[in-house]
């Protein structure tokens, strides 16, 4: 199943529009959360909001996310091992306040298990490539020890 | 053995630490960093309920969302994380974002807590205006990129991804 998602707050129109096109060839059943956007989906099941703990769930069970590049698409895919294809709004679209999202997708767009497509047209092509990456086995975040035990330092010296 | 006791009696109730953030993305980084406050006593402000119950967590503030294109709901955010402040006096108050976690920061240096904020791992080109803003604001600021770390405002010291 593939997971798409475009946050919890404003509808994303080009996104959903782009993958319920490619829906017709996926051999993947696809479910869409599409916040308060205005197309209406033909070729994939969709809710315009998801619970958290439902979220959860389904990203657990899907083999790909497919989301706007917000950092709670990427948590959660990270979260649950999974790839993600990321398309960014742009604020020239109309899709968000700035383009916020297009630095997002170029501080992440290296990392292994995330797909960037900077198009809508290339959404095929990044999920076909997604649904291909294989996961490598769980390795401890480095990064995240570092970071806890520096706020668990500054806690103890102040709390 | 009494010793070791006491310490786990009286690390057991420091605190109480505030952990503010916005609903979203900027909780779930703040929901990745909790086992970084095991030991204290913790109150968490947030813009939305339901994401406090999916993480069990069970001391939950709810305060107004805001952002800056809404002046209004700002200014009635800021009053809202000045009561919790009052109400809680926490010792420090920690904020992963967004504009609702930086008024908790505000609030919380007004009257005299300690204040860490942490900037979104989104913000890796640069800072955030909340992030800007917490240079001047807060005790300490800090980036989740090391190349957007600057004389310690704000300083690298690790990142939930």
């Amino acid at each position: 199943m593939i997971l798409v998602t475009v946050g919890t707050q404003l509808g994303f129109d080009r996104l959903i529009r782009a993958m319920d096109d490619l829906a017709v060839d996926l051999s993947l059943p696809v479910l869409a959360q599409i916040g308060d956007g205005e197309y209406v989906p033909r070729n994939m099941t969709f809710q315009p909001l998801i619970q958290p703990a439902e979220f959860d769930e389904l990203a657990r069970v899907s083999q790909l996310v497919v989301g706007h590049a917000g950092t709670g698409t990427i948590l959660t895919a990270a979260k649950f091992k999974k790839p993600a294809v990321l398309l960014p709004r742009r604020a020239s679209l109309g899709e968000h306040r700035n383009d916020h999202q297009l630095a997002t997708a170029h501080a992440f767009g290296s990392r292994a298990g995330i797909f960037i497509a900077m198009d809508e047209k290339d959404l095929g092509k990044m999920v076909t490539q997604a649904l291909e990456f294989e996961a490598p086995l769980e390795e401890e975040s480095v990064s995240r020890h570092e970071l806890q035990k520096s706020i668990t330092d500054y806690l103890h010296r102040w709390g | 053995m009494f010793i070791a006791e006491m310490e786990a009696v009286l690390s057991a109730t420091k605190g109480p630490i505030l952990a503010a953030s916005s609903g979203g993305g900027h909780w779930e980084e703040l929901m990745l960093l909790r086992s970084a406050f095991e030991g204290f006593q913790v109150h968490y402000a947030t813009t939305d309920l339901k994401i406090a119950e999916h993480h069990a967590v069970e001391c939950v503030h709810i305060i107004p969302d805001c952002n800056q294109d809404t002046p209004l709901k700002s200014i009635i955010c800021f009053f809202s994380a000045l009561r919790l402040i009052v109400k809680t006096r926490p010792k420090v108050v920690i904020s992963t974002g967004a504009a609702p976690g930086f008024f908790c920061i505000l609030a919380g240096r007004l009257l005299g807590s300690r204040t860490l904020w942490i900037d979104s791992v989104a913000n890796g080109e640069e800072l955030s205006m909340c992030g800007r803003l917490s240079t001047a604001v807060a005790h300490e600021c800090w980036t989740q990129w090391a190349h957007l770390s600057c004389e310690n405002r704000p300083a690298y010291k690790g990142s939930v991804l």
